[in-house]
């Protein structure tokens, strides 16, 4: 089910004064997060963030059309490599 | 045979079964369609007069998506998730279920025919 709309986008707080941050001093370093249930919103374009997938960080350059997914669709927490072949023996 | 939306040739079954022939709208928008033009739901396909015909054309026209068009955005759809390389277009790049369903059995119509492993544990009993 959708999140209701009066409610406006799940946005983390402290992500956004980080970005903030980011954008009053212009530059452009990757922001680590655990944040993966963060909305990506307009304010996040074009900049880098480090998405903590349980293990590891994960880079993840947001581009426009990210806009409106979640951080964490961005920083899979699986890794599956497929299966080993049979010629090994 | 009637021609409604450029290639569709529904038949000589009522027209909001026949309407139903045209991808992107299904009994639901059908019925909508001609409720709004005022044509009886339950005549045939063949008896609709050009009026008819114009009537339904111009409403699909100016509120639905149907055919190519709507194919295409779907699949423009798909390519975006494809791109930003979320998720969701991870498991559509893979050709698994992208909403979350189990795979560790099932999910055949994802994945297409069983691929059987030989000397796999189990292999012999389940497929015999």
């Amino acid at each position: 089910m959708g999140r209701s709309l009066k409610k406006g986008p799940f946005v983390d707080e402290k992500l956004l004064t980080k970005v903030n941050k980011q954008v009053a001093a212009g530059s452009h370093e990757p922001i680590k997060t655990w944040a993966r249930k963060c909305t990506i919103v307009p304010e996040f374009v074009g900049y880098t963030f480090l998405v903590h997938n349980g293990k590891i960080f994960n880079k993840v350059f947001i581009t426009e059309d990210m806009v409106g997914h979640k951080l964490g669709e961005f920083s899979p927490t699986r890794i599956f490599k497929g299966h080993s072949s049979k010629k090994i023996k | 045979m009637p021609r409604i939306v450029g290639v569709d040739i529904p038949n000589d079954k009522s027209i909001w079964i026949a309407m139903t022939y045209i991808a992107g709208i299904g009994k639901n928008t059908s019925e909508k369609i001609l409720r709004e033009a005022g044509i009886d739901k339950t005549l045939k396909a063949n008896k609709l007069t050009e009026d008819d015909l114009s009537k339904i054309t111009q409403i699909i026209d100016r509120n639905y998506l149907v055919e190519g068009q709507l194919r295409r955005q779907v699949s423009q759809n798909i390519a975006r998730l494809r791109d930003i390389g979320c998720y969701r277009g991870v498991r559509h790049r893979k050709g698994l279920p992208v909403r979350g369903q189990q795979t560790q059995s099932n999910a055949r119509t994802r994945k297409g025919p069983r691929k059987t492993v030989a000397g796999k544990k189990g292999v012999k009993e389940a497929h015999g």
